[in-house]
Formats: C-alpha cells, structure tokens, sequence
C-alpha cells in the first residue's frame, strides 16, 4: 500500500537563517557570511542542514495532524546544499511523502522528498509515525488506493 | 589528522544537563515556523495528553550541541571541526521532549570510517531524563572532508 500526502511549501530566506542560528546555536558563518561561503566552495550561503530536517519534519507534523508525538522515528541524509540567495524572496522547500507501508504495530513508514531549485536536497529521508494519528490526514490519498 | 578508530565503542561523560523551558521551545519553533498549538499551548498539549508544551521533533539537537563540543575538544579523536559536514541524522523517540525535562546527553562513537580519503564518524546519542528514562536517541554521521 502507497498513499501521497499532501505537499508542503516553505519559504527560506536569509531572514529565516539569522533566525534559525540564534534559536538553535548553530553560528557556522557559512550559513550568514558568503564571504565565508564562498571562500570553502559553496555557491553562496547555505541552509542549516537541521533548518532543513526541521522544514521537513513540519511537514512530517502536519500530515500526522498536529502532533509531532506521533512520529516515533525520523531520519535524513543531507544530500545536497539549500542555497538561500540575499534577496526577499530566498528560496524555496518542498515536502512530498508517500506512507509506504503500515507495520503490523500500527507504525507508518513515510518516504520523505525535499526539493529546492528542482534538486533533491534530502535523501533516504523517512519518518514512522502511529498510523491511527495519520488517518485523517490521508484520507483523501486512501480513497486514491483504494480505486487503484 | 585522520580520525583515531581506536575511539569506536567510547562514551563520554554525561554532559551538564540541559533544562528545557517552554519559552525555548516557543523561540525554536518560532525560528522553524511551526505554529502548532501544541509547542506553546500547554492546554493544547494537555488536550493530546502531554503534561507540558512539546518540542519540534528536531528540538534534541540543540540538546546534544554540548556533546558535539565534546568531540572536538578532545585532542586525540582527531576530529578537525573546520572540515566537518553534517551527512545524517536520525532522531528516535521514545517520547517528545517537553518543557520541564531535564536532560543529559551521553555521546558514543558509533562507528569511524574512511573512504575515499574522507573520514566518517557515526555517533550515537542517548538523551535521558533527570529519572534516568530514555528519552530520544540522536545519531549523527558527521563526514570530514579530505585534505
């Protein structure tokens, strides 16, 4: 059984990274400083890869209905940089998951993919969440399996 | 310098434990945009059967953050921050973190490899309550790029 969930956009801008590096510690000057960036071959300043898994798992939180409790195990690889350029616009995240199965323990296994700029900047991205929290969340991709 | 695998299977100490505080979880969760009643309400999280508000599930890394200090500043893993990039991370909970815990990290290398003149350190970290009860387990691959 595969359902989709329904995907979810979100904006990156420099703004969200200040915001980001203060509220998690993480002060790396190659996600505020192109300067830096530049200077250990990035394009420009990148994303926190956590800023990332942390965008993914909102998406992650919402297909399970609010609460992030639900989700039992959560992993990711960083598979390439999120660029955010200086601008107002920044860039853009989006989330698309697919429940891949439903274990015998009424866990959900989802397949998370994360695109931005039309790159795969996750991989082997997967949550298990309680399937019981992810029903009505899906309900629109059960009927989707049920005609397939 | 490469990366001592004589350190595979080592623990460090616990780390100082870290209070988590509701209004942390109100700032991290704000910096991700997630609104969700539940990491600030806390009859929001009472409603879902939660004794407090709870955290993003990413929340534990910046409760793990110290043992990432501990891994560089000891002088004979050989880990060189400055070429350090974030490969994996993994995050299995037995519960949310909540505001009111009080949690110690105690950090394990995992595993240490090296392929194609790059470094790789796979830790694992256990993050439990002041009662002693397992929390979250945090596992992070960390890749050092070759010089």
């Amino acid at each position: 059984m595969t359902s989709d969930l329904a995907p979810q956009t979100y904006a990156i801008t420099r703004a969200e990274l200040v915001r980001y590096a203060g509220a998690s510690g993480d002060f790396n000057p190659i996600h505020w400083s192109d300067r830096v960036a530049t200077g250990v071959g990035l394009p420009g300043v990148i994303a926190h890869g956590m800023l990332t898994m942390a965008l993914a798992g909102r998406a992650v939180t919402a297909w399970v209905g609010g609460d992030p409790g639900a989700i039992t195990d959560y992993s990711v690889r960083f598979a390439r940089p999120v660029v955010v350029p200086d601008d107002d616009s920044g860039t853009e995240l989006t989330v698309t998951g697919v429940v891949k199965q439903v274990g015998d323990d009424g866990i959900a296994q989802i397949d998370i993919t994360a695109v931005c700029a039309g790159e795969k900047v996750l991989a082997q991205a997967k949550a298990w969440v309680r399937a019981a929290a992810l029903a009505p969340a899906t309900g629109r991709a059960i009927d989707h399996a049920a005609t397939a | 310098m490469p990366l001592d695998p004589g350190y595979t299977g080592r623990s460090f100490p616990p780390t100082v434990p870290y209070a988590v505080g509701p209004e942390k979880i109100r700032e991290f969760a704000q910096a991700i945009g997630a609104n969700d009643a539940v990491h600030v309400d806390p009859a929001a999280a009472a409603a879902l059967g939660y004794p407090d508000v709870i955290a993003p599930p990413t929340f534990p890394i910046v409760v793990t953050a110290e043992t990432m200090q501990q891994l560089v500043d000891d002088p004979g893993l050989g880990l060189d921050f400055s070429r350090v990039v974030h490969g994996d991370q993994r995050f299995t909970y037995v519960r949310p973190v909540r505001a009111g815990d009080v949690l110690t990290c105690v950090c394990t290398v995992a595993e240490i490899a090296e392929r194609g003149g790059h470094g790789f350190l796979t830790t694992r970290t256990e993050i439990t309550d002041a009662t002693g009860e397992l929390v979250v387990t945090a596992t992070a691959k960390l890749v050092v790029r070759g010089e």
